[in-house]
């Protein structure tokens, strides 16, 4: 690299423009890929963002902390578009009240059926303690399941990257499974996607319909809400056993 | 449009200041989403301008979700150790969550019939 060049990208790579610009360029890369693609559920426009971006920090040694400096401006707008959930949910007031029940009974055969597989999988193969009790959580929304990591003994931060895996393979995969099992309702899609893939699975169902991008923002909701009040106090009680 | 971001951060802010006072177990964005939810409940309508603003922010909500998923690389050490139990456990967790969830909830919306196509309507049967 020429001296005048090096110390320019120095100066660039320094500020928050850097982070910013290469989020929102490094996203319109996969929003790219994916029309090429004919919008195929694996070409995920944030799986392959992110692939993007890890393969540019790997070349280039900036660090993530560098990085975050300009992403913040983008993950930061992650707490008013959870507040905004609240305007497609109160379109779906209707068929909300409609089906509460068997929205509540999905819900929690969902939840569950998720945190006992992970945990299940993972005791399986053999993996350490610290390991079960960080992916337990894993199938709600990460601020909630990195709280209920670290009141049951596991890590959250790992318990985040977990989260972010899960989002991404439920926003690839969920269409197969829906097909799998003959599901077409897009009240069921959705709301399936927001209750084991949480915010990038609702990102997903938005993607699909405002209808079942409503239901998404409700099962995230109410996953976190319920599982941070069961959860560390199911893990005490099997403790005791 | 200025109003309705204003408004969202509000809604977040109070959210986030009940959480804490509270102490409850949840972040405050979702406790401002209950609360902007049972506000619109209220009002009886969302603005216009509540309803655009939600439907930017949910247009592209998937691109909020990239820097997280940047933050992967910081635990990479971590990861490769366990990479293939990790993957496997959230893979078949993932996979049976979504399809527990949409085949229960399949199966018990798909059967009621739609509400025109009841009888009596609204009424419980008899």
């Amino acid at each position: 690299m020429k001296p005048e060049f090096f110390q320019l990208w120095v100066y660039l790579s320094a500020t928050p423009l850097f982070g910013l610009a290469a989020t929102l360029a490094a996203y319109c890369v996969g929003l790219w890929v994916a029309r090429r693609a004919g919008l195929h559920p694996l070409a995920n426009p944030v799986a392959i963002a992110v692939l993007v971006l890890v393969a540019v920090f790997a070349l280039t040694g900036v660090p993530y902390p560098q990085y975050f400096e300009g992403a913040q401006f983008v993950h930061f707008l992650l707490g008013p578009a959870t507040v905004a959930l609240a305007v497609p949910l109160f379109a779906q007031l209707p068929a909300l009240r409609r089906h509460r029940w068997p929205l509540l009974l999905a819900l929690v055969c969902g939840g569950v059926a998720s945190a006992l597989t992970a945990v299940g999988v993972a005791w399986l193969l053999g993996a350490s303690e610290e390991t079960m009790l960080s992916l337990l959580p894993k199938s709600v929304t990460a601020p909630i399941a990195m709280g209920i990591a670290e009141q049951i003994g596991g890590n959250p931060a790992l318990t985040a990257v977990y989260c972010v895996t899960t989002g991404i393979l439920g926003a690839v995969l969920s269409r197969y499974v829906f097909s799998a099992c003959g599901v077409r309702s897009p009240i069921a899609r959705g709301f399936s996607l927001g209750t084991a893939a949480h915010g990038i699975g609702t990102a997903r169902a938005f993607q699909e319909s405002d209808e079942a991008g409503a239901f998404a923002g409700l099962a995230l909701g109410l996953h976190g809400l319920i599982a941070a009040l069961v959860v560390p106090a199911a893990v005490a009680l099997f403790r005791g056993l | 449009m200025i109003e309705a971001l204003t408004a969202l951060l509000l809604f977040q802010l109070v959210g986030e200041l009940a959480a804490r006072a509270a102490q409850l177990p949840v972040p405050g964005p979702v406790v401002g989403l209950a609360l902007l939810f049972l506000y619109l409940r209220w009002r009886g309508e969302a603005s216009e301008g509540l309803r655009q603003a939600a439907a930017m922010l949910h247009g592209h909500m998937s691109l909020l979700f990239v820097p997280a998923g940047v933050g992967v690389m910081l635990y990479y050490p971590q990861l490769a150790r366990e990479w293939l139990v990790i993957l496997a456990s959230v893979l078949v967790s993932t996979l049976v969550g979504i399809g527990v969830t949409a085949w229960v909830l399949g199966r018990l919306v798909d059967r009621r019939p739609p509400a025109g196509d009841r009888q009596g309507s609204e009424g419980p049967a008899p």
